[in-house]
């Protein structure tokens, strides 16, 4: 009897270099393994990860490289033996027993295109609950849930739903935004690899909630990997009869599309998202109509990030309360956080709203992976704000994190060390908006350029006074009359990064002075 | 003038359109076809396409100079895309970027015969930066050492291929 011997085809693990240990344990192992290819578990610290199947449980190995197969193979891995690389149970490793997955809770576990393994690991069942149930049940229960877009403006789903399920129009769309442009997030990707079959159900049941029949999934060009494994699934999906007219001869028609972006961060934010399924420049549209209302080729549509989406199999399988037991206040459920940058164990950590930023930051992250201290975190993406140490105690929700000068966003946490400048850092985010804004408005198309030279003059130590008023001037404008979010909040890392590290911004002789 | 349209059009570029039923609203999809088989956008695939779709050759054009992805003019043989945003930064992604304009000869963003380098803006790659992609490849904890070993590996396969 073969070995059950799990190697994750994650494009994370393959980077670096999950094959090659796939390769090399298929040569020395022959037909004493049979390889299964999962996703990542999302200790990506570990990555390559490698997992044997024993009587009690699967036993990890890792980071594996081709040159440690050999010295695996000796010392009895297959029976899941002591090696210098192991550690134990896998779910029994701390990083991973302390996670609450639920959106996560296959991912590593089965292999992603494995249709039976995906239902017997309780995928489907959402589903089949769905088909029994009325459109407004199925709103109610996510409603009831307390779920709220993981896509960064943590709007309530079941709301959104509502408005779109209102809307009498024979046409409407359902898609799923995997634009997933944030620096410092990979929750998306990981998702469509390691269980596309969650995500493409969670638009199954969203459409049959909403009456639509015909969504699409618009997947970044930046993730080939996630690319290649979404259209898989969706063929398995189809030819299984989960995709397509009248599914389980439940009435419920629909059909799945995939768009490639084609890099531009902008069409992450949903208007410009559907312009550019729609063929053309992705360029913000004024709301109102909201998508829900007029989207589409002016259809209602939903858009929902793949988090979120991912999230709705589990509501409808265990109900409303199972999920909204989870978290805290108006931050419901569970999140799953991505740990990044200079970070010692940088990972996906799939834990209730409410924990902590410094138990994500120290207990899981373990400091930096340089050695050097931590200066500030941060979280929300290029459009979150900075935090310093000191405010490591806030606890991780909506509001919460509003109030601590940053936000959840799509739940990215970057990590920076004690050799960072900051100033740099908030030039940087004047120049990332300047090469993302869509150049609909003016704040954003020239703030950010006038908000990049100034910082320059700052840096430079011309003028450092008068120049931080007038950057604080722009940021103002730029907060209140960007039409969206990119121009609306590329100030918060700016201000967060002078707030917290006010000397940094005070010119280049001041900083000699100080030091 | 007829004879002039067809010697001038780009039969790989209508059948990509056809591929996805002369639809319109496909065109991100055409314009990436057509940019996987020339390794960019040429003039007469362009004009092709627009009028293939019965769209106007300023719509296409448009969204051909909207996205960072589509290329007017010719790349380097081999491209490596680096990841610049803010996680890979943290780990000294600017530094791999300097090394590599030394060690290849070539800027950031500015093209190149043999070797070009692209910044880009997230892989999802972040908690194993710095990160680079090199035909549709992910790689992580990318040093300038290693850097060069995948340019080698990735140059000696794409001559094997031709
Ligand atoms: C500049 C900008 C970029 C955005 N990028 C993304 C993205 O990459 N993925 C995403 O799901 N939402 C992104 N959003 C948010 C979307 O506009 C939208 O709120 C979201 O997709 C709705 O889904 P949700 O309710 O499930 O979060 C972005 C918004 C802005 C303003
Ligand atoms: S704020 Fe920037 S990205 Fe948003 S609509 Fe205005 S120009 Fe476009
Ligand atoms: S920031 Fe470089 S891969 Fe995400």
């Amino acid at each position: 009897m073969s070995v059950k011997v799990y190697i994750p085809i994650d494009a994370a693990a393959l980077s670096v270099g999950a094959q090659d240990v796939a390769d090399a344990i298929a040569a020395r192992g022959g037909n004493d393994v049979q390889i299964i290819r999962n996703g990542s578990r999302g200790m990506l610290y570990l990555e390559p990860l490698v997992e044997v199947e024993t009587p009690q449980g699967r036993v990890a190995y890792g980071p594996v490289t081709a040159d440690d197969v050999d010295s695996l193979f000796d010392a009895g891995f297959l029976t899941g033996a002591d090696h210098a690389l192991g550690h134990g149970l896998t779910e029994e490793i701390d990083y991973f027993a302390r996670q609450e997955r639920l959106t996560f809770a296959r991912v590593g576990v089965i292999d992603p295109l494995d249709l039976a393994d995906y239902e017997a690991h309780g995928g489907l069942a959402g589903l089949k609950a769905a088909l029994n149930m009325s459109p407004d049940d199925i709103v109610q229960t996510v409603l009831d849930s307390g779920l709220r877009g993981r896509g960064g403006a943590g709007f309530p789903t079941g709301i959104k739903w509502k408005t779109a399920l209102a809307q009498d129009n024979a046409q409407k769309y359902m898609c799923a935004n995997a634009d997933e442009g944030d620096s410092g997030t990979f929750a998306d990707r990981m998702l469509m690899e390691g269980d596309p079959f969650a995500l493409i159900e969670g638009m199954i049941i969203g459409a049959r909630a909403i009456g639509a029949t015909v969504g699409y999934a618009y997947i970044r060009s930046e993730y080939p990997h996630a690319i290649k494994t979404m259209r898989r699934a969706i063929h398995i999906m189809e030819s299984a009869g989960w995709l397509g007219d009248n599914i389980k001869g439940s009435g419920t028609d629909f059909h799945l599309i995939i768009r490639v972006g084609a890099g531009a961060y902008i069409c992450g934010e949903e208007s410009s998202m559907l312009e550019s399924i729609e063929g053309k420049r992705g360029q913000v549209k004024v709301k109102p109509p909201i998508p829900a209302i007029s989207g589409l080729f002016d259809k209602p549509t939903i858009v929902n990030n793949v988090l979120t989406l991912g999230s709705v199999p589990y509501i409808l399988a265990n109900g409303a309360k199972a999920y909204a037991d989870y978290g805290q206040g108006r931050s419901l459920g569970t999140q799953p956080f991505q740990l990044a940058g200079d970070v010692a164990r940088g990972g996906l950590i799939e834990k209730a709203f409410g924990v902590s930023l410094r138990e994500l930051i120290e207990d899981f992250g373990g400091g930096t992976y340089s050695g050097k201290s931590v200066k500030a975190i941060q979280a929300g993406g290029p459009l979150g704000g900075y935090v310093a140490p000191h405010d490591f105690d806030v606890a991780m929700g909506y509001e919460s994190l509003a109030e601590a000068g940053s936000m959840i966003g799509h739940g990215g946490i970057v990590v920076y060390n004690e050799t960072t400048d900051m100033a740099k850092m908030a030039r940087y985010a004047m120049e990332f908006c300047e090469l993302e804004s869509c150049g609909k408005c003016t704040p954003c198309r020239i703030g950010s350029v006038r908000g990049k030279e100034t910082l320059d003059k700052i840096i430079a130590g011309d003028n450092v006074a008068a120049n931080i008023d007038v950057l604080e001037d722009l940021c103002d404008l730029m907060e209140e009359a960007s039409l969206c979010a990119m121009g609306g909040l590329t100030p918060m890392p700016v201000r967060t990064a002078m707030k917290n590290f006010p000397d940094e911004f005070a010119g280049p002789n001041a900083k000699q002075a100080a030091e | 003038m007829v004879t002039l349209l067809n010697t001038i059009e780009d039969q790989a570029a209508r059948r990509i359109c056809a591929d996805y039923g002369d639809a319109p609203d496909a065109l991100l999809e055409i314009l990436h076809g057509v940019q996987h088989l020339h390794g960019y956008l040429p003039e007469t695939a362009l004009r092709t396409v627009a009028h293939t779709l019965n769209i106007t050759r300023a719509d296409v054009h448009g969204v051909a100079t909207f996205y960072h992805d589509f290329k007017l003019k010719k790349q380097a043989a081999q491209t490596l895309k680096i990841c610049r945003a803010e996680a890979c930064q943290a780990v000294g992604a600017n530094e791999l970027i300097a090394a590599a304009e030394k060690a290849f000869k070539v800027k950031i963003d500015e093209g190149g015969l043999t070797v070009g380098l692209e910044a880009m803006y997230c892989l999802g790659n972040c908690a194993l930066g710095p990160a680079v992609l090199v035909d549709d490849r992910l790689y992580g904890r990318v040093d300038i050492e290693k850097l060069k070993s995948i340019s080698a590996k990735h140059a000696k396969k794409a001559g094997g291929r031709s």
